[in-house]
Formats: C-alpha cells, structure tokens, sequence
C-alpha cells in the first residue's frame, strides 16, 4: 500500500488551489493511495527489457519551420476574459510571487 | 524599506569565501515562438502577437520550433557543452497569471545540452574556468505590470495587466555549476561571465542579446563559507539582475549581507532576493520552494527531441569563431600591445578596423586613424564610432595621399571631415579645397633660408651636431607654408643645407 496521508493530500490540495473539507482530505487520502497502487501495477508488467518511456507514441524530433503563421487580434484575444483594460487581461494583483 | 545589516566588502572577504552560481536565461530571436507561430517581436500592441497555443485553449498542441532547436545546440556547443542523445520536455506546474496554461514548457530532467564550460577573461587578463551544469530549453512567461498603490511595485497593487506577447518566447536557461576559488574577485567574475554569455550569443546570431529589453537576464546565487571550509554556505538567488553593472553590484552586496548575518551568529535564509538598483540592495522576496513543488512531469503533448551526431556536427561547422579567440588572434595579427589592443576594444572599433586593414591598410594605419581620428568625432557626435559611415576605402585612400606626399596627416583630417560633411571622395575633396603639400623644392628653399637667417643660433647648433634642433627651423618653414609643406622633404632639405649627414 502506497504511503499516502492526509498531510500530503492536502498539502497537494493546496498547490493545486482546490479546497477540500476535513472529510474529503480523508477520504482522498485513502482512495489517492489506492490509485497509486493501481498504477504501480504496470511496472508489474514490463520486463527489464522495456525501457522507461515517457510517450508511449514512437515518434521523434516533430518540429516546426520557423514561419509566421496566424495570430489573433488583441480583441479576440481577449474575447474570454472575464476583466480586460487597455487590450490587456486584468487579473487580481497576486502577492505570491513564482 | 531596506534595513538589512551589511559587513565592508574587505571584511566580508578576511572571513568568508564567496562561492557563486549564475542562471542567465537568454531570448532566442526566432522569427516564431517555442511551442506556436506566433511571432516574436518585441514592443508591439499588447496581446497581438499571441494564438491559441500562447494563450492556453483547452485542447491546442504546441510544436517544437526546429530553430530554436538548432539555436539551443549552437549556444551548447558554443559553451562546449555535450548534446544530449536524446531529450525531453516537463510541465513546471504554478499558478501564476503570467502563465495561461498554469504550468511551463521547460525542459527539467533531460536538458539539450550538459557538461560544458566557459573560460571568462578578467580585466587584467586573468582567466578564470567557469564550468557549465547545462543549458536547456524552455518558454518565456508574459508581462505583468502591476497597477495601482503608491509605488507602482507588486506590494499594494490593486490588480494587474497581463500581456502574452511575450508567453511561448524560446528562452535557453544557462546554468552554471557552483563557482569557487573567486575570492575579492566574485563581483567583477560575475559581471565578466554574463558579459562572455551575451557576447557568445550575439556572436552566434542566436539572440538580439540586448540587456535593456530583457533579451539576457541573470539570477545570481551567493553563499558565503568560512575560508578552508568545504561544505558550501546558505544560498540566496537575486532574480532578474538585469545590466552587467547591476550583476557586478548584486554579487557584492549580497556578499556583504550574508557576511552580516553570519558574524551576527544568524543562519543566512535560503530565499529569493530582488534587486533595487536605485538603492543598489535587495530585498526578501520569497521563501524558496522545494523543487518538488512544481511536480513536474515529462510533457504529454511533445514528443523527444533527438538530436542525430550527424546535425549537431553541420550544426557545429557554422559556429562562428569564438569571440575570445578571435580578439586573442586579431591582436597577435596586428601587433597591438595589450593596452593598444584594449583600448581599441573598449572603443569598439575592432571590427572597424580589422576591415580596414582587409581593404588594405596597415595595422598601425587603421587604428591611427580610427582611435585618432574617428573615435574623438563620435564621441563629439554622440554615436558609435561605426555609425559616422567612414568607408574602410576612405581611410585606405587618405593614408596612401600621405604617404605618397600628396597630403600632410593635417589635411588629411581636414580631408575626412570633408568626407562626413558629404562633400564627395578623398581625391575630389583634395581637388575642390586646393589642398596639396608644396613639393617644389624651390619655395621651400626659399623659406628655408628665410628660417634659417630668422634663428642664426639654431643653425648653428644644428651644424654642431645638435640634429634634433632642426625642429625649431622645419616649424618655422611650416608656418611660412601655412602647413602646406612636406615636413620629412623640409627638414632633409635643412639638413642638407647645412652639411649635416644623419
């Protein structure tokens, strides 16, 4: 069984900027550990012959030639947004810097 | 308001030993962005260089812009740096309004290119190895400028506007691995790394590499450590240090302030630092987050990037000459003393005068008349020495009339100022202003006797042996002539005059 607890959970609940009740951190604290579980059991199926991939499509090197293509106007860009000002997205000023 | 203690820079170097650690992220200058075709340009209308892809529409796929591919290994291979066999995309995860799709496209795990290192020359000449960690590919955010509150700063702003022009602009992070050994040094280290960085990029043509606009950005990481000690110190990491000047003055001072906290017994805090350049300190930003909290994750949406042996050495025979060896070569070419060769750098005429000399003059010629002439009249005009239009031809035209005796080094100058004026070629300048050294030897001869007889004393003590006293007569003839007169002619005519054989 994954090690999954209630601290984790919310502590994930919080970078994920979703708000959970008390109930919820402990009941997903239970079923995220079954998930996990779950998905482990892939690597129960792949042998050491099959390497670790990250997509599961065999492609490589899709690329663009660096030509112009469309772009929208300011207008329809910002056709969306819930606030705009001076053909720019208003938002709420945010302390927390990244 | 900053109240932040600091130690004097000597003090905070008796006892303590800086180590450093640069992220310099650098703007491609691709036509499109990283991940769209939208175009990147700088200083257009909010918001009108963006699409679907920038903005983060549910459901869009973002394709991998094959320059900035080819930039990112040029600027590898540049900082001898191995390309990666193979590599891959992560999804940085935050919530941040300059970010529309709530996570960033950057490379984390797997970078382009790793392993490398940069030999950075210090004022005096001294080399110092800076060794490269990696260098990988990642996007650009928007612009956020922070509205309303008295300072125009993030605290006490009312909201913010958000323009995405500059959301999915192909950035290459260049990290270094941590720098020790620097001493009293680190401060001038600092700014010579960023300025070797900037000059490797534009050199590649990879990136406008303009600091002003944001195209180089540094964040620069210091701890201090007791000397003999191995173990590293706390970090702080000032962010966006955005001039070399601004780069040299954040490493000093943040050398001074961890010095402070440590003689006060306190532990430095591992944070973000900004940087104020009116006051020249920083202040605490944020605490700094575990890696782990951007739960990055490879990036469903592209696939590896594999770059084949085969294109990274095509890539690799267009680099063009490295910027150090070239000034190292240009000067052994010219004969320059180190100081000459510096000077003719810090005026930036190098490559001025290096097409000077392909156009056929000589090397002591060229810098004669660019650091001589040219340079002085720029600084008068306020421009670049370059942007005064003087055609390497022009300068080749004017030393051969001196030389073959048509024009003195006098006319000459006036010559070139006619030449900026637009009054046409060096030759028809010549001919329209009447300007021609007087070469018929039978007036010089007769202001010569003129001269002598003026200064009887000087001909004597030139017929005495003192030959360095024929200065004083050619500078009488020379006024006679008004300057038209060839000087080297006038004085072997005195000296002849006089039975004096040198």
């Amino acid at each position: 069984m994954a090690a999954i607890n209630r601290d984790d959970v919310a502590h994930l609940a919080r970078l994920a900027h979703i708000e959970m009740s008390a109930q919820e951190l402990d009941r997903m604290a239970g079923e995220l550990a079954v998930i996990v579980d779950s998905v482990k059991s892939v690597s129960q199926a792949a042998g050491d012959d099959v390497p670790a991939t990250s997509h599961p499509i065999p492609l490589r090197n899709v690329f663009r030639d660096d030509v112009v293509g469309h772009t929208f106007t300011a207008e329809q860009a910002l056709s969306g947004a819930p606030d705009s000002e001076d053909n720019r997205f208003k938002v709420p000023a945010i302390l927390d810097e990244a | 308001m900053n109240t932040d203690a600091i130690l004097s820079f000597e003090e905070a170097m008796e006892k303590y030993d800086p180590v450093l650690g640069f992220e310099v992220h650098v703007e491609l200058n691709t036509r499109t962005k990283m991940f769209s075709s939208a175009p990147n340009v700088f200083g257009d209308e909010p918001n009108t260089n963006v699409n679907e892809v920038d903005l983060g529409m549910p459901g869009v796929l973002p394709v991998v812009n094959k320059t900035a591919v080819e930039s990112s290994i040029k600027i590898g291979l540049a900082l001898n740096c191995k390309i990666a066999e193979s590599c891959r995309f992560a999804r940085k995860n935050y919530f941040y309004p300059d970010t529309p799709k709530n996570f960033q496209t950057s490379q984390y795990d797997e970078p382009i290119a790793y392993d490398g290192y940069l030999d950075v020359e210090l004022s005096d000449g001294t080399v110092f190895r800076v060794e490269i960690e990696r260098a990988h590919m990642e996007e650009d955010a928007g612009k956020l400028t922070h509205m309303g509150g008295a300072t125009g700063r993030i605290h006490g702003a009312d909201f913010s506007l958000v323009d995405y022009n500059r959301a999915g602009v192909p950035l290459v992070e260049i990290v270094t691995k941590p720098i020790e050994g620097a001493g009293s040094r680190a401060p001038e280290l600092a700014k010579a790394y960023v300025a070797a960085i900037r000059e490797i990029v534009k050199n590649l043509g990879v990136s406008d590499a303009r600091m002003e606009r944001g195209n180089v950005r540094c964040d620069a990481n210091v701890s201090l450590r007791p000397h003999g000690r191995e173990r590293f110190g706390i970090r702080s990491e000032t962010k966006n240090v955005n001039s070399l000047r601004a780069v040299e003055h954040a490493v000093r001072y943040e050398i001074q302030r961890h010095a402070a906290v440590l003689e006060a017994g306190e532990p430095v805090i591992q944070e973000t630092r900004h940087w104020h350049e009116d006051s020249r300190t920083t202040t605490s930003g944020r605490a700094k987050s575990d890696a782990d909290d951007y739960r990055y994750f490879p990036e469903p949406d592209l696939v590896p990037v594999v770059p084949s042996r085969e294109w990274v050495e095509e890539l690799r025979a267009t680099l063009p000459e490295p910027p150090a060896a070239r000034r190292k070569r240009l000067q052994a070419d010219w004969g320059y003393s180190d100081l000459e060769f510096r000077d003719v750098v810090n005026a930036g005429v190098m490559d001025e005068i290096e097409e000077t000399i392909a156009a056929g003059a000589s090397a002591s010629v060229a810098r004669k008349w660019w650091m001589g002439e040219i340079v002085g009249r720029a600084k008068a005009a306020d421009v670049d020495p370059g942007q005064l239009g003087v055609q390497p031809a022009t300068i080749v035209e004017l030393a051969r009339m001196v030389e073959d005796g048509k024009i003195n080094n006098k006319m000459a100058s006036q010559v070139l100022d006619g030449v900026l004026a637009g009054e046409g070629t060096p030759a028809e300048i010549v001919e329209k202003r009447g300007l021609a050294v007087v070469s018929d030897d039978g007036p010089l001869l007769e202001a010569i006797d003129a001269a002598l007889a003026a200064q009887p004393g000087v001909a004597d003590k030139i017929r005495g042996g003192k030959v360095q006293a024929v200065g004083a007569i050619v500078g009488g003839v020379m006024k006679a002539t008004r300057g038209q007169a060839d000087a080297g002619r006038v004085r072997e005519l005195i000296l002849e005059k006089l039975g004096v054989t040198v």
